[in-house]
């Protein structure tokens, strides 16, 4: 009973919220990893993309909430989300446009479209807040849980209970429909070959024939789908901050970077390394421990190995690791 | 066909291509020789569009064609091949040939969606292509291998299928031979001389091994210090004293040398 307890537990505090995290930081990742594979440079501003995203799915939420649409039990954010990507098509389409196909002609180095996209970041992050203000903002609604603590806990009579919130539920599968559609698109459609033939040898794929500015207007597309999708369900389960956007970029990059950089499967690999390893590290084990460990040997202290102030640092450790270990990452993207 | 104009392309002071004027005849096999750093390559470079000439002009079929994008050039029916075979190394040898014809329907967002049909038309036909290319160059049991796992003469010869999966007037092969062995060169040789006969492909031919040369091109350009030297059969241009200057320097005459 003890270790179902532990389990039960552990799937509370670890398991659940990590596949969430995991499941999110897998879209940004993505979304890093395909520009890095196309258009060859690191995209700071993937972050700021994300809020801005989810800026204008919140707005379209608020929206249809005052027209009293909504989705049942499942948060309207859903039924906003397809405008949120439109905007953030459009948003991305027009930066490419007026910012990045000016350094593309130019054969800028990619150290300088990093840096280009750092300026652009600022300009996404000034104009979200002056949009929707720097605070906290709450858009979601519909059920809280799929499954309370306390309705387990009647359940099965056990002491610990299980929470499944709705905005996890939809995260993950969210995600796996997401994860399919892309793969799908990659391995098996002629727009989806061209942009590997692309990502793998430019030379080759110019000279066969393949038009680059599509195969560039395409990534965008999807990156800014993948962007607005994990922005969304980022602030759905957690809450919309753009600052926390702008942070959120070092744990989507490590996983892009741990995964290895241009491979799609790395990135989601990444990604929930990443959040595992995040997760695990600063959570207090008291509670599973006191379970697990017998009588008598029951931890007094948190057994929290860092406290969550640190969770940043932890992405930075895994990052510095991999690029000494295995720059390439653990599937073998270019090497960085 | 294609006529070079006094063409110049100069990295910062290096001039590569000095001033390099040559035309090429419709239906010919014309090699391009010289010693290393002659400029062979970044000629190439100049004309498939990948670099930009300093100055000069290249037309093709007397329409300007002058630093086209390579992939505007590919659907005037200008291909090249590199001196390193450049692959989709992640793709199987069929999936390469397949990508070629590029702007096909199938590369649109919206035709991924409601034009399915279409592609799956297009798809079939390219697919028979491609294995008629495969069959056509005898290594069809490769289908299915990952291209970056095939040896490097075999990537040659699915250089050469890529050229076959469009209608190409006009090939530029880049060291066709280099590290392919004796048998499968013969094997290039053979595909490139029937192209030539039965799909009228004009090509021109980057290559140091003189056999090659000898056996498949005619005219010979020899150009050296980025402009062209002389024309002419093989045997002529063995025979010019200004070409092997170019090759074996000033003070050697032994002509029996040249392209030993």
């Amino acid at each position: 009973m003890d270790l179902l307890n532990a389990f039960i537990a552990l799937s509370n505090y670890v398991l659940i919220p990590g596949i969430a995290y995991g499941s999110q930081l897998a879209l940004g990742a993505l979304g890093v990893t395909l520009v890095y594979g196309i258009l060859r440079f690191s995209n700071f501003a993937h972050g700021d993309t994300m809020a801005m995203g989810t800026m204008a799915t919140i707005l379209v939420t608020w929206l249809f909430q005052s027209m009293g649409l909504s989705l049942g039990f499942l948060p309207t954010a859903l039924l906003a989300l397809p405008f949120g990507i439109g905007f953030a098509i459009l948003l991305l389409l027009g930066t490419d446009r007026v910012v990045y196909k000016f350094y593309r002609e130019q054969k800028a180095k990619p150290v300088i479209l990093v840096i280009v996209s750092l300026g652009v970041t600022f300009i996404y992050n000034g104009i979200t807040r002056f949009i929707i203000g720097a605070d906290d903002q709450n858009f979601l609604d519909g059920e809280r849980f799929i499954m309370s603590a306390r309705d387990f806990k009647a359940l099965t009579g056990l002491k610990e209970g299980l929470a499944f919130k709705t905005t996890q539920g939809i995260t993950i599968v969210t995600a796996i429909i997401v994860v399919a559609l892309l793969f799908w698109f990659l391995n098996k459609t002629r727009a989806g070959k061209s942009m590997r033939a692309y990502s793998d040898n430019e030379d080759l794929a110019l000279l066969s024939g393949i038009n680059p500015e599509r195969v560039v207007m395409i990534t965008w597309i999807i990156v800014a789908a993948l962007a607005t999708i994990a922005g969304t369900l980022y602030g759905l389960d957690k809450s919309f901050k753009p600052f926390t956007y702008f942070q959120l970029l070092l744990p989507i990059f490590a996983a892009a970077i741990v995964g290895g950089l241009g491979s799609p499967v790395g990135a989601i690999a990444g990604g929930f390394v990443i959040a595992f390893s995040e997760v695990t590290i600063t959570y207090a084990w008291k509670k599973v421990l006191g379970y697990v460990m017998p009588e008598g040997l029951e931890p007094d202290g948190l057994v929290q190995l860092m406290s969550t102030d640190y969770k940043f640092a932890v992405s930075f450790v895994i990052l510095l690791i991999v690029l000494l270990i295995k720059p390439t990452g653990l599937f073998k993207g270019k090497s960085v | 066909m294609i006529v070079v104009d006094d063409l110049h392309k100069h990295f910062g002071g290096f001039h590569a291509v000095d001033g390099a004027s040559l035309s090429i005849e419709k239906g010919s096999i014309t090699g391009l020789i010289g010693p290393n750093g002659a400029g062979k390559t970044t000629l190439f470079n100049v004309i498939a569009g990948v670099l930009q000439p300093t100055s000069g002009r290249v037309t093709m079929d007397g329409e300007d064609i002058t630093g086209l994008p390579p992939h505007e050039l590919f659907h005037k029916g200008l291909l090249r091949t590199f001196q390193i075979a450049h692959e989709f190394s992640s793709m199987s040898c069929r999936e390469n040939l397949m990508m070629v014809p590029g702007d096909q329907s199938g590369e649109t967002l919206w035709n991924t969606w409601f034009g399915t049909k279409r592609i799956a038309n297009e798809e079939r036909a390219l697919r028979a292509k491609a294995d008629e290319v495969l069959e056509f160059l005898t290594i069809e049991h490769l289908a299915e291998q990952k291209a970056g796992q095939i040896s490097g003469g075999q990537k040659k010869l699915l250089e050469l299928g890529r050229t076959m999966m469009v209608d190409a007037k006009i090939v530029f092969l880049d060291e066709v031979g280099a590290g392919v062995n004796r048998t499968l060169l013969n094997t290039i040789g053979d595909a490139i001389i029937r192209l030539n006969k039965e799909r009228n492909y004009t090509f021109v031919v980057i290559e140091h091994d003189m056999d090659f040369i000898g056996r498949l091109c005619d005219p010979v350009i020899c150009m050296a210090e980025g402009h062209v030297l002389a024309e002419g059969t093989l045997d002529e241009i063995k025979a010019n004293e200004q070409v092997i200057e170019a090759y074996l320097g000033t003070g050697l005459k032994n002509k029996d040398k040249v392209g030993a």
